[in-house]
């Protein structure tokens, strides 16, 4: 069960994660942050069909989270979520075309390997 | 329009500075998500096993704890979609992992738990990975 929760969560926070990104790369960037123009943004936002599958997807990441913590400590659970980093890097440079420089791939393998040191 | 953020105050105005906006924005993001687990955390607990219905998890989240991390999740949710209008997936992930290192101090300050030396390692590790990625370009994107 354990195990299964964390594959949940990392699948679905990689698919939140990613086509979060895609809708808000879409919608540009976010300058005003007056309330008015948050709510408009929002608005926006809402209808974007991206960030509507993203947030169907963090809604699931974070129930399967919520399940998680509540059988496990907290030291295990939040660093669990940090193995979405490889598959969310490899969409990055694949579905969003960012550049993926070798300062960002060493910089996530120390993390991934300090995460691991802090479950220990 | 005019670049304006109330969060960034007039020198937002004068002298726009989209790595300070990102820098700004992944101290707040990863506040409200190292604040948002815990207070999730602590009620989980509270509350003790609670079944695999779904109802239980919709009632849990009446409890004061759950209700107080969910909304500092929220806040996370909208620092965290504000950032990624502007800047990678590939550096906003990272740079908010630091979330692993005050998750890890507030469980030494807060909750009285021991740090053990792996632990340190681990916070020294991703703080070195922080900082390599924080010197690229947050955005790569063309």
């Amino acid at each position: 069960m354990k195990w299964f929760l964390v594959l949940m969560v990392i699948g679905s926070t990689t698919v939140g994660d990613v086509f979060r990104s895609l809708g808000m790369r879409q919608h540009g960037e976010i300058r005003d942050f007056r309330p008015g123009a948050i709510g408009k943004a929002m608005g926006m936002i809402a209808r974007n069909s991206w960030v509507v599958i993203s947030t169907c997807a963090m809604a699931v990441s974070f129930f399967s989270f919520m399940k998680l913590v509540s059988i496990t400590p907290m030291s295990f659970a939040v660093p669990m979520s940090a193995a979405a980093f490889i598959p969310e890097t490899f969409l990055a440079k694949a579905l969003l075309r960012e550049k993926v420089d070798w300062r960002r791939w060493i910089g996530m393998g120390l993390i991934l390997i300090g995460v691991f040191f802090i479950t220990q | 329009m005019p670049e304006i953020s109330v969060l960034e105050g007039p020198v937002a105005v004068a002298a726009p500075d989209l790595r300070a906006k990102t820098r700004l924005f992944a101290v707040l993001t990863i506040l409200s998500n190292v604040a948002g687990n815990s207070a999730l955390t602590k009620g989980m607990h509270q509350l003790g096993d609670i079944g695999n219905s779904p109802f239980g998890l919709i009632a849990a989240l009446f409890h004061p704890w759950v209700a107080i991390g969910v909304a500092l999740l929220i806040l996370w949710t909208l620092t965290h979609m504000a950032l990624l209008s502007w800047a990678d997936l590939s550096y906003v992930m990272p740079v908010t992992a630091l979330s692993y290192v005050v998750t890890a101090f507030a469980a030494r300050l807060l909750l009285g738990e021991f740090v053990s030396p792996y632990r340190w390692i681990g916070i020294v590790l991703v703080t070195a990975g922080v900082t390599l990625v924080g010197r690229t370009k947050g955005s790569t994107r063309v």
